[in-house]
């Protein structure tokens, strides 16, 4: 058996999530190799490289990749896969955006965000916000599959030794163009890699209180996420999102502060190791979840709690 | 120009679905039901441009049994002016509802495409860009923004990093994310009117499609219980709690 894992890049460095879909291509058994398409992109293929368990890094160098715009690198990956069995990409907004247009053109179903490996066609994977999990079983010859990191430990980033290959294969669809991008910088770590997160919800009221979580979110290496009430409210940007259609995040301490747990947040935090809710309404939802619940005025409790950490 | 937009029946948004005792299936018997809040939003969406001048004419389309005519009447009252019903028993999958799109494009050949990113009871995520891959179109996918310019659109995207824009060649497939706008509420008269709009219902066979399935759903289960934890008294128990209990923090 062979997979193809699809790398999660920004032409300079790989993203975390790429050794989470390598960890699940792992489950599945049998070669793995990976596909870096991209511009100017040597240096995320040579951290490909140094991934343990890969055979070969596949490597696309060319400026129709550069934005890695689905329209063109999908046409690329359907070309690839034709010598493999399996297809994987960790379900990030990259992955989501490119897999499926793969899919259809192999003509075969994507299996989405899967959590674990069960036999080489059977997975599971969640459905309705995470309230089912479903086990399901592909009858296609070939499998497309993106994979929910947070449920795969990644795999290390070093200590391989994979061959590259360069693939020259040029396709550019020329209907799409990158016009542009507003990307936050931020010293803090990426919310679905970060081991602490802090989140605000509707709570908070304004986007300046989330200064309030910033001195915390500094003290613990935590990133800064929230609610879709907040996000809605225009308090933070989109990508703070955790939620069943924003980010799903899994870290060994989550602190919700001002949010009431829906279940459409539940979803995205759900698997963390232990909860912290910080609420002034003791009837919150999100108090069934939370290991640790502290009913109170966040703006009196987060200064303490910054004070005393 | 003219739109088509996509809309799909789901379990509301409000009701937390459960898996049957048996497993066997997700128990959705006497549960309401709603058109995908996604969805409601590419309507939404259709109806601005249309006000804008820039859209002439919307055509809703839904996939699905006879009940999701039910909710093109939502789609139609919202601002809609025709509905195309591709009447299927059983639940198709995605790629199945793209190719079944794609023969609805054909024959509409509709200037704009627009869908939910995903609908939240499968949580998949894949019909618009499989639609979009099916007919070459380009593809805007998590839309919170789109602008059509000349024979382009505009479409600001929700990033893992933050927000990107691409300019994409007419006709596109657009997937609607959250903030893209706040869709309207039907007004009665309209409610009213929409009883009386056009609603065509075509079969899979009329689109060439032959709805074939790809993947068995063995079982469902319901996800590991998170049993509540306890309350703390205040911040000092609280970092006690995680210094020395869970030992989370240092």
């Amino acid at each position: 058996m062979k997979t193809l894992v699809i790398a999660e890049h920004d032409n300079a460095s790989l993203k975390p999530a790429t050794l989470n879909a390598v960890a699940a291509a792992s489950a599945l058994g049998g070669d793995i190799d990976i596909l870096v398409a991209g511009g100017d992109c040597a240096a995320a293929a040579e951290a490909a490289a140094k991934i343990p368990g890969v055979t070969n890094v596949l490597v696309a160098d060319n400026a129709a990749y550069a934005h890695q715009l689905a329209e063109n690198v999908a046409l690329l990956a359907a070309e690839v896969a034709a010598a493999y069995d399996n297809v994987l990409a960790a379900a990030t907004a990259g992955g989501k955006n490119l897999m499926p247009r793969v899919a259809a053109l192999l003509d075969v179903a994507q299996i989405s965000d899967i959590i674990s490996v069960e036999g080489p066609d059977t997975f599971k994977r969640p459905i309705y916000a995470g309230n089912v999990i479903a086990t399901v079983q592909s009858q296609d010859p070939k499998k497309v599959i993106t994979v929910r990191s947070t449920a795969f430990d990644g795999v290390p980033a070093d200590g391989g030794s994979a061959s590259v290959t360069a693939v020259d294969v040029v396709h550019d669809a020329g209907v799409s163009t990158f016009v542009g991008e507003e990307v936050a910088e931020s010293d803090r770590p990426e919310l679905t890699a970060a081991s602490v997160v802090i989140s605000g919800g509707r709570g908070m009221q304004n986007g300046d209180n989330f200064k309030l979580l910033e001195g915390i979110a500094d003290k613990l290496g935590a990133a800064i996420g929230a609610s879709r009430a907040a996000v809605d409210a225009g308090f933070v940007p989109n990508d703070y999102q955790v939620g069943q259609t924003g980010k799903i995040v899994a870290p060994d301490l989550y602190i919700a502060v001002g949010i009431s747990g829906a279940i459409q947040h539940l979803a995205g935090m759900k698997d963390s190791k232990v909860i912290v809710a910080i609420n002034k309404d003791e009837d919150a939802p999100i108090f069934q979840v939370a290991d640790y619940g502290l009913v109170a005025d966040l703006f009196a409790a987060l200064p303490e709690l910054e004070a005393a950490i | 120009m003219k739109a088509l937009v996509a809309v799909k029946r789901v379990v509301d948004y409000n009701v937390k679905v459960r898996a049957k005792s048996d497993g066997s299936d997700v128990e959705l018997n006497n549960v309401k039901m709603a058109i995908n809040p996604f969805c409601e939003i590419a309507v939404e969406e259709a109806v601005r441009l249309k006000e804008a001048g820039t859209v002439s004419e919307i055509v809703v389309v839904s996939v699905g049994d006879k009940s999701c005519q039910e909710q093109i009447r939502t789609a139609l009252a919202l601002g809609a002016d025709r509905g195309i019903h591709v009447e299927v028993d059983g639940r198709p999958e995605p790629l199945e509802i793209a190719k079944l799109l794609k023969g609805v494009v054909a024959r509409e050949e509709p200037q704009l495409v627009i869908m939910g990113k995903q609908s939240i009871d499968g949580d998949n995520n894949q019909t618009g860009q499989m639609l979009a891959a099916l007919t070459g179109m380009p593809q805007g996918t998590f839309a919170s923004e789109i602008k059509v310019d000349g024979d382009k659109l505009h479409v600001t995207r929700e990033v893992d990093g933050g927000l990107q824009t691409l300019a994409l060649t007419l006709p596109a497939v657009v997937t609607t994310d959250l903030r893209l706008n706040e869709p309207r509420y039907a007004s009665l008269p309209n409610i009213m009117k929409a009883k009386k709009k056009p609603l065509d219902v075509v079969s899979p066979d009329e689109l060439s499609v032959a709805v074939t399935s790809h993947v068995t759903q063995l079982s469902v289960a319901p996800p590991p219980e998170r049993s509540a934890g306890i309350k703390v008294e205040d911040v000092a128990q609280l970092v006690d709690k995680l210094k020395n209990e869970a030992k989370v923090i240092s």
